[in-house]
């Protein structure tokens, strides 16, 4: 592989794009091809194929062996609330393999010293959504059970599909929540989709246990999510 | 750099390079059976056997590396196959019985 393949590659992998990385088994030479660059003939069908489906593979192309490897942007999380749960999960995300954000615009939780080389923005979510909006490679968790902080970026996590939409609160809590997001215009289907409350049953009591919960529901809806089955 | 960043086998073969070190990348291209890990992924090697991430459970690693080596050092890239079938398997192998195919090539 050429080195400044390898850097055109890894520079989209960071902006988040999707890439494919195409090896002519037969001499080494690596062709990097960004997601909406127009590709003709026989391996433009195949790399179309491949970012559909998500999943590496050999194919023949005009007599030629090649080896397509599929870069999908990595997944990221986006926690609404620089709460104690957030502090435990910003430790455990980056192991899994997760881009971590937090957002609360409350300057009293959201300080350098209770997270500590964490990606940490003291802004409102309205703002912040804005020059960086969630997609579907994303997870939104809402820890704030504050309706000023989390409803907007929940409604936005629904309407950009991100791949799972988690909400911490009762189920009280959360069937008011539920009555204000189709205010805001989101469908039953859509609201559906929140996990509430938050993180999977495995009994989890402490702050730590409940991120625990939270980062392997993350896992489960990212590896369990609706790819297009290759054809 | 974060703990992600660390663990990226393609991040750190990018850096690697950067420094001035020699990289090879191995990469699984074909897996059949309960193979440990899928297509596409990495693990990548420098001039002296330092390496980072992974082409199987750690079950056939050590060979890739030697292998990597080899591949540095003559610039020709090779293809690897491991599963229970090879002959060595007593040796080097895939104790989940799966096969994979591994492509190593050098970073230039």
């Amino acid at each position: 592989m050429q080195f400044e393949a390898l850097r055109k590659l890894n520079a989209a992998r960071r902006a988040r794009q999707a890439a494919i990385s195409v090896t002519d088994i037969s001499d080494g030479k690596v062709q990097v091809i960004l997601e909406g660059e127009d590709v003709s003939g026989p391996l433009g069908e195949e790399v179309a194929k491949a970012f559909r489906s998500g999943k590496a593979g050999t194919v023949d192309v005009e007599g030629r062996s090649l080896f397509l490897n599929v870069h999908l942007p990595p997944p990221r999380i986006v926690v609404i609330g620089a709460v104690h749960i957030s502090q435990a999960l910003a430790r455990l995300a980056p192991v899994a393999g997760y881009d971590l954000t937090i957002i609360d615009p409350r300057t009293a939780f959201a300080t350098e010293e209770r997270f500590e080389g964490v990606e940490l923005i003291a802004e409102w979510p309205e703002d912040v959504l804005k020059d960086r909006p969630l997609d579907a490679y994303t997870a939104l968790a809402a820890l704030t059970h504050d309706p000023k902080i989390d409803d907007f970026p929940l409604s936005e996590a629904l309407r950009a599909g991100c791949f799972y939409v988690g909400a911490l609160g009762s189920r009280k809590t959360h069937a008011k929540r539920v009555e204000r997001l189709k205010e805001m215009g989101r469908t039953d289907n859509e609201i559906g989709r929140i996990a509430a409350p938050i993180g999977l049953d495995i009994g989890a009591a402490s702050p730590a246990e409940i991120a625990l919960a939270t980062l392997a529901q993350i896992v489960q809806a990212f590896r369990r999510r609706e790819l297009v089955a290759a054809e | 750099m974060t703990v992600s960043e660390i663990l990226d086998p393609l991040a750190t073969a990018e850096s690697w390079k950067e420094a001035g070190r020699d990289v090879a990348i191995a990469t699984v291209i074909d897996t059949w059976g309960s193979a440990p890990r899928p297509a596409g992924s990495h693990l990548v090697i420098d001039g002296e056997g330092n390496f980072e991430g992974s082409v199987s459970g750690g079950c056939v690693e050590g060979a890739v590396i030697t292998e990597a080596l080899d591949v540095i050092s003559t610039g020709t890239p090779k293809m690897l196959e491991f599963g229970v079938a090879d002959e060595t398997a007593w040796r080097v192998g895939l104790s989940c019985g799966g096969k994979i195919r591994v492509y190593v090539e050098r970073l230039g």
